[in-house]
This record gives C-alpha cells, sequence and structure tokens, in this order.
C-alpha cells in the first residue's frame, strides 16, 4: 500500500515535510506499539516496509526508528511531536503522521485494507 | 584478532534529551567504514537497549566500541552501579523493574537484556554492587 494511501485511510496530517516521492513508497506491514523496546525486540524484518504505529510522542520513539531502520511512523490518539523532535525526524529522514483514531482503530482500519502485523497474515 | 577503530563515550544517568546519540553514532561510523546493514541493524539495537539501561538503571557509565581487523564489532558498556541484584530475572523476558518515569519514555518492557543476548554473537554480563560490565561481539562478513 502507498504511504498517501495510509495516510488517506487515517486522515492523517504529516508532521514533517519531505519530498513528494515519499507518498509513492509501498508500505505492507504494521508495528503497533506504545513499548519501544517491543518493537526493538520485534521488528527484525521487513524494516523499510513496515510502519510503526505508536502513541509515544517523544524523542526515543524516532531514536528507535532509526534503530531499526524503520522510516514510516503514525502517532495515533490526536498526538503531536514537539517541535525540537521535528527537526529531530527531519534530519533522520523519518516521515511522521499524525491521526486522531486511537490505536486500535488504527490498526483496524489499516488491517481491514490488507495491510498486515509483522508476522504475516493471520492463518485463522 | 586487533582493534583497527577504537572509541569511548561517557552516558549520563537520567539524561533521557541524549539518549540514544551514542548508539546513533555507533551506527553512523560502522555505516561509514562499510559493516554490512544487517550487522549494523543487530548492533544498533543491541547498543540503544544498552545505552539506555545505562541512564535508567545505572548510575551513567561509559560505552567502548572497537572495530576489530576480522570485521568484528565489539562493544562494552561499563557502569558503576547499583548492580543488579537478579541476574537470573534480569535476562527473563518480561521481567523489569524500571521506573514509572522510564517506562512513559517507552521502556521497562523486560525486553532489554534478552534482546541484546539474542542479537549478540557473544554476550557476557557481570555485575555486582559496584557495577556492572555487558561485553557484546557482532561477527561480520568480511
Amino acid at each position: 500500500m502507498l504511504a498517501k494511501e495510509i495516510a488517506e485511510i487515517l486522515h492523517a496530517v504529516p508532521l514533517t515535510k519531505w519530498d513528494e516521492s515519499v507518498w509513492e513508497r509501498e508500505y505492507s506491514h504494521v508495528f503497533a506499539t506504545d513499548l519501544m523496546s517491543d518493537a526493538l525486540a520485534l521488528i527484525q524484518d521487513n524494516e523499510e516496509s513496515t510502519v510503526l504505529l505508536t502513541g509515544l510522542c517523544n524523542t526515543q520513539t524516532l531514536r528507535t526508528a532509526e534503530m531499526l531502520d524503520v522510516r514510516f511512523i503514525v502517532f495515533v490518539r490526536g498526538k503531536f511531536l514537539l517541535d525540537d523532535a521535528i527537526e529531530m525526524a527531519k534530519n533522520m529522514g523519518l516521515v511522521c503522521l499524525a491521526t486522531d483514531y486511537t490505536m486500535y482503530d488504527a490498526c483496524g482500519r489499516l488491517y481491514e485494507k490488507g495491510l498486515t502485523g509483522i508476522y504475516g497474515k493471520h492463518s485463522a | 584478532m586487533e582493534s583497527i577503530l577504537h572509541k569511548e563515550y561517557t552516558v549520563v544517568q537520567d539524561d533521557y534529551v541524549n539518549a540514544g546519540k551514542v548508539s546513533s553514532d555507533i551506527k553512523s561510523t560502522l555505516a561509514e567504514i562499510g559493516i554490512s546493514p544487517k550487522v549494523i541493524r543487530k548492533i544498533a539495537v543491541a547498543s540503544y537497549e544498552s545505552e539506555i539501561n545505562l541512564i535508567i538503571h545505572a548510575w551513567g557509565g561509559k560505552v567502548f566500541m572497537d572495530v576489530n581487523d576480522d570485521g568484528s564489532v565489539a562493544l562494552v558498556f561499563k557502569d558503576p552501579g547499583p548492580g543488579i541484584p537478579d541476574l537470573e530475572k534480569a535476562l527473563t523476558p518480561g521481567w523489569s523493574t524500571a521506573s514509572e518515569k522510564a517506562r512513559g519514555m517507552g521502556f521497562g518492557a523486560g525486553m532489554g537484556l534478552p534482546n541484546i543476548q539474542r542479537v549478540s554473537d557473544e554476550f557476557n554480563i557481570e555485575s555486582s554492587p559496584a557495577g556492572t560490565t555487558l561485553s557484546l561481539l557482532f561477527r561480520s562478513p568480511v
């Protein structure tokens, strides 16, 4: 799914400015957490096609994404980054969006449209 | 095995503002000298978790990085205390003694040390009330 489609599904607004080509990047997996240690432990593959969904709005979320080579973060529950964090995200080349949806609703909307968790589709 | 590149860093207790800067520098240094991205990613994850441990659990500490002539990378995290009372529990996924402040920063999931151990090729930890030394080695295809 294209980044711009994810933004539309979540009615998300960009927190950082970036080149228009970023909207054409493809993403296929989602990892949703407020615990960065869980992200560090569990995102082991497909990092460049993984979207990190989180309600944790601080620089440690950005650092975690940097370490994992995850490039796309959506902040849920209407949260925004402070100015210094936005500057850091820009320097790291991170795509950051914000949506008013809760974590549950944001996950549900993306799952419904075909994005999977980090382990792929449920077999059930 | 000899070190061909050595770097040292200081990490300050409770310095959440700068948390991750050391690991960010280690990551970019290794990228500059051509270590493979997959290995760098493992090193970055282990380094970041260990750096956070110095900030949230220890009284700060030192980080030493060596790139060896066989392509391996050694990281040592050394702190002056207070030590880990029960190492076995600390290595159990889900077990955590992190403060509310640390949890508010997204840590304290009880995944730190087990995750560091998982991504490292060699993992050694020694702890007493006088301090903890965590030594890690990552092999890299030359």
